[in-house]
């Protein structure tokens, strides 16, 4: 099940206020699918509904219509309809009608519990969440609200401290008594020790240098590529998302106006650009040097792509015998 | 360039925090002049001393040695007074990164206000000075507004309209922008260019974003409270594993064109800081339009 | 979280929206002094009607005022039942023989009592907090005060205070949603168990509300330095508080309606207060 789809959101819509004078329609019928163990990057602007969308998927928010899947289970399912679908199903089968009623009804419930350790969410300047005395005990307040054993908590607190490049002597120090960026690190990976299915991530990289972006970025696709789940990164900056993700989506008013693969999203550099999102540098680049007569690919958004075509397409360009 | 132009005057700046933390940056030795409506982008990574400078600069904090005159105050010079401090900060605006964190009143044009009112601007003018300051940055129409209701650009709007309501003669951004989106960030960069194309105001915009550096007439790397380079962003940016040794990266377009120098292409010419320079250094290396002047 | 609504500002076209923040909040004091005057039925009934008027008269929807009261019903309770139980009068309504003993006195006393809160919540809330916006308001107070700053009472200093508090509500309020949330994606509960338990669980949202409001104080400080800020002293202000006559005719009939009161209070129609 290489392709298989993690997420689907089938015509989801969000209303902040609704029947008041502050109503808003934060999503406006969204459907698409995220892929499993593979990079999705949501970008778009603030307002443009990707914030709301992030809170759907670990049951923050409730949908105002439609319906969020998890797996194929709608995370929003009530007991009733969880109920009228399960009902059925051969393991409940042997059992007498009351039965079967309260053994779905525990698993109903244990879902609904367990569902904001299966999407762990990392929200926007997530070192204001540390509270704890230890940077050891924040890493552990997630997998303790899980009931672990203690041996386990250890376990993943060292794990998810590896991943995100927290190190070993920090973990007595007091979290208040970190530098900004390694806050951030810690508190990303006090998400991570709940060893989600899927991680989100809401602009990870907010307020770092550029030394502390790389860092940030590096850690999470480490992190996905050693455990292969799925990650969503919200993000405003296309040259990161160019950089790191497999797929795109692209957020507006409301809607998803593009989505699938990242090489298909930026072949429209035209929309992008008419939703006023910053294209990639390299991407403005290549296009003016096309408007200038060169026959160049049309979507190019790496700076290591752009090395190669250039250096292929264009033999005449080395000089001196430095290279042949 | 004689004595008068030159509107701040830092001579081996230093200064330490109290409490020894190594966590805590400091300045160590920071010698630099910048002219009467300059455009300086002050670079560094987090913890390079670039914001303690700029504190230094307002008198936030107070240098532990060396000399710094600012339109022609030696303020290093002995105890200043209170209504010299005040003339001083007055003189020098600044602009914070926390866009929350900086407005003061509960309605937009009263939080303007707040600068011109503490300096005692007396009827009409307060009024006038409000309203044009307001006017300036595009956000008159907002000015009965709650600044929480506003997006994070257009609260920076209102700071920046509450710095120009005190007419000052610099303006100083302290990551102004490292909390905005693209849309407000653009909204920022171009007041700061409306204030010192139009106003002639001397603005320090201090930045970990080298696309905003490429704005600026010159730039000003701090690396562990030290100046590591100064110039003009296209010289900066030829300068690339410098700046990687301090954990800086220079805009794609310049990453390019170094990497093909680096795989033995030569790519002359030397305005990397643009899109546009670096597209016409490759069309000239092609031969696809004539070189010039060479 | 959002729906505080006690002390919110309405806005609406009244005259009681246009008038000085000054003449309100001296018209929300003698009316205050007003509801204590009242001894007789039909002083609070008078009472009562210029309540519904002065509604009227601000254009609030009457719902919204009383919605507005709603927080305080258990103080409301409370004072009624205390004055219902403890007053001992000499027209005894329960029988002798009860332990509870309740007098026609105490549910005179109770329902006085409970028409006088109304009456004086909602006067204020009409005179001051839904009519006035709290810039208006601070601003008034800080100049009913200014004699008081010769007597060395920081005056300007509370009313910054106030101002920045203000500011920060909604701010602040926004924060705790946020910290609440990313704490419900570790798995925190703040819903179940007992009153320890969910006390404790409020610790995760308490000490990080707490380090970033601090950190929240000392940039904000830092800006109003950078802005010039020293005090009170010398200081101009954009709003210049302007009492109209109107204004003083409002503060006047309200006293006169005091004054009114009093003559009510000797007529002596049904159950009059000691």
């Amino acid at each position: 099940m290489e392709q298989s789809e993690k997420i689907v959101l089938d015509h989801v819509s969000y209303v902040y206020g609704e029947g008041t004078p502050f109503e808003m329609r934060a999503l406006d019928d969204v459907s698409l699918s995220i892929r499993s163990g593979k990079i999705t990057g949501i970008i778009g602007h603030t307002g443009s509904g990707k914030s709301t969308l992030v809170q759907l998927l670990n049951g923050l928010i409730k949908p105002t219509s439609g319906q969020v899947l998890l797996d194929g289970y709608n995370i929003n399912s009530t007991f009733e309809k969880a109920y009228e679908e399960w009902n059925g199903l051969p393991e409940y089968a042997s059992l007498t009608k009351r039965r079967a009623k309260r053994a779905i009804r525990e698993e109903w419930k244990k879902r609904q519990r367990e569902l904001c350790f299966r999407v762990g969410l990392v929200m926007q300047y997530p070192e204001y969440q540390l509270f704890e005395d230890t940077v050891y005990k924040d890493i552990a307040f997630g997998p303790t609200n899980m009931g672990l054993s203690h041996e386990e908590i250890d376990t993943r607190v060292r794990e998810a401290a590896r991943f995100n490049g927290v190190e070993d002597d920090w973990l007595e120090k007091s979290p208040f008594d970190l530098s900004g960026g390694q806050k951030r690190r810690v508190a990303v990976a006090g998400v991570v020790a709940m060893r989600p299915e899927v991680l989100v991530l809401d602009e990870p990289a907010a307020g770092l240098d550029p030394r502390g972006r790389s860092r940030i970025f590096g850690e999470i696709v480490g992190y996905q590529r050693e455990t292969s789940s799925t990650v969503l990164i919200v993000s405003h900056s296309m040259e990161d998302m160019a950089r790191f993700c497999d797929d795109i989506i692209v957020m507006s008013h409301g809607k998803a106006i593009l989505h699938g693969r990242r090489e298909t999203v930026f072949s429209h550099v035209e929309e992008l650009e008419a939703v006023g999102l910053d294209i990639p540098q390299i991407t403005h680049l290549m296009r003016l040097l096309r408007e200038r007569g060169l026959e160049l690919p049309e979507n190019v958004y790496t700076v290591a792509q752009a090395v190669e075509i250039l250096k292929t397409a264009l033999p005449k360009m080395t000089n001196k015998g430095t290279h042949i | 360039m004689t004595e008068t132009e030159i509107f701040i005057h830092a001579e081996h700046l230093c200064f330490a925090y109290d409490d020894e933390k190594d966590a805590i940056p400091a300045v160590k030795d920071i010698s630099l002049d910048i002219r009467r409506g300059e455009y300086v982008a002050v670079l560094g990574h987090n913890g390079s001393g670039k914001s303690t400078f700029a504190k230094l600069l307002n008198q936030i904090l107070e240098p532990t040695s060396g000399k710094l005159v600012v339109g022609g105050v030696d303020l290093t010079a002995e105890e200043l007074t209170e209504e010299e401090l005040l003339a001083h900060r007055r003189r020098v605006g600044m602009v914070f990164q926390n866009p929350d964190n900086q407005l003061v009143a509960t309605v937009v044009e009263e939080d303007v206000a707040f600068g011109p009112e503490n300096l005692g601007i007396p009827h009409p003018e307060l009024r006038e000075r409000v309203d044009r300051a307001l006017e300036a940055v595009g956000m008159s129409e907002y000015a009965a507004h709650e600044p929480h209701r506003l997006s994070g650009g257009q609260k920076q709007r209102v700071a920046i309209a509450g710095m120009i309501a005190m007419m000052p003669e610099c303006v100083i951004f302290d990551e102004s922008t490292a909390m905005l989106d693209p849309l407000g960030r653009r909204e920022v960069l171009d007041a700061i260019r409306m204030l010192n194309r139009e106003r002639g105001m001397t603005v320090l915009n201090i930045t970990h974003y080298m696309n905003e550096a490429a704005l600026a007439d010159r730039v000003i790397v701090i690396n562990d409270g030290e100046v590591l380079m100064d110039g003009t962003p296209d010289e900066i940016f030829a300068r690339r594993a410098e700046l990687r040794s301090v954990g800086l990266e220079v805009p794609q377009c310049a990453e390019l064109i170094h990497l093909l120098r680096d795989a033995g292409f030569s790519v002359e010419g030397e305005k990397i800081s643009t899109v546009e320079g670096c597209a016409e250094m490759i069309l000239r290396s092609l031969g696809v339009i004539e070189e010039k002047g060479r | 979280m959002k729906n505080i609504s006690f002390g919110q500002y309405y806005p609406a076209d009244s005259v009681i929206h246009r008038m000085d923040p000054r003449a309100k909040v001296l018209m929300a004091l003698f009316y205050i002094v007003c509801t204590f005057l009242c001894k007789n039925v039909l002083c609070f009934g008078v009472l009562i009607l210029s309540c519904i008027l002065l509604i009227r008269v601000a254009k609030l929807p009457l719902r919204l005022v009383l919605g507005t009261l709603k927080p305080l019903l258990f103080i409301l309770l409370f004072t009624t039942l205390i004055n219902v139980f403890m007053t001992k009068g000499e027209t005894l309504l329960t029988p002798p023989d009860w332990r509870i003993a309740i007098y026609a006195e105490g549910l005179w006393n109770a329902l006085f009592m409970m028409l006088r809160i109304v009456a004086l919540l909602a006067s204020t809330e009409v005179f001051l907090t839904l009519t006035t916006t709290p810039i208006a308001l601070t601003d008034g107070l800080e100049s009913l005060m200014s004699p008081l700053k010769a007597l060395r009472f920081p005056v300007h200093d509370l009313t910054m205070i106030i101002t920045i508090a203000l500011r920060f509500i909604p701010t602040l309020m926004e924060e705790t949603e946020k910290i609440m949330n990313a704490q419900r994606a570790r798995g925190a509960d703040f819903r179940s168990g007992g009153l320890i338990k969910r006390a404790r669980a409020l610790l995760p949202v308490f000490i990080p509300l707490l380090s970033s409001a601090f950190k929240r104080a000392d940039e904000l400080a830092n800006a109003m330095d950078c802005r010039c800020y020293h005090g009170g002293e010398g200081r101009t202000k954009l709003k210049v508080l302007k009492f109209r006559p109107s204004d003083f005719v409002a503060v006047f009939s309200v006293v006169a309606f005091g004054v009114g009161i009093l003559f009510l209070n000797r007529s002596g129609i049904g159950y009059t207060l000691k």
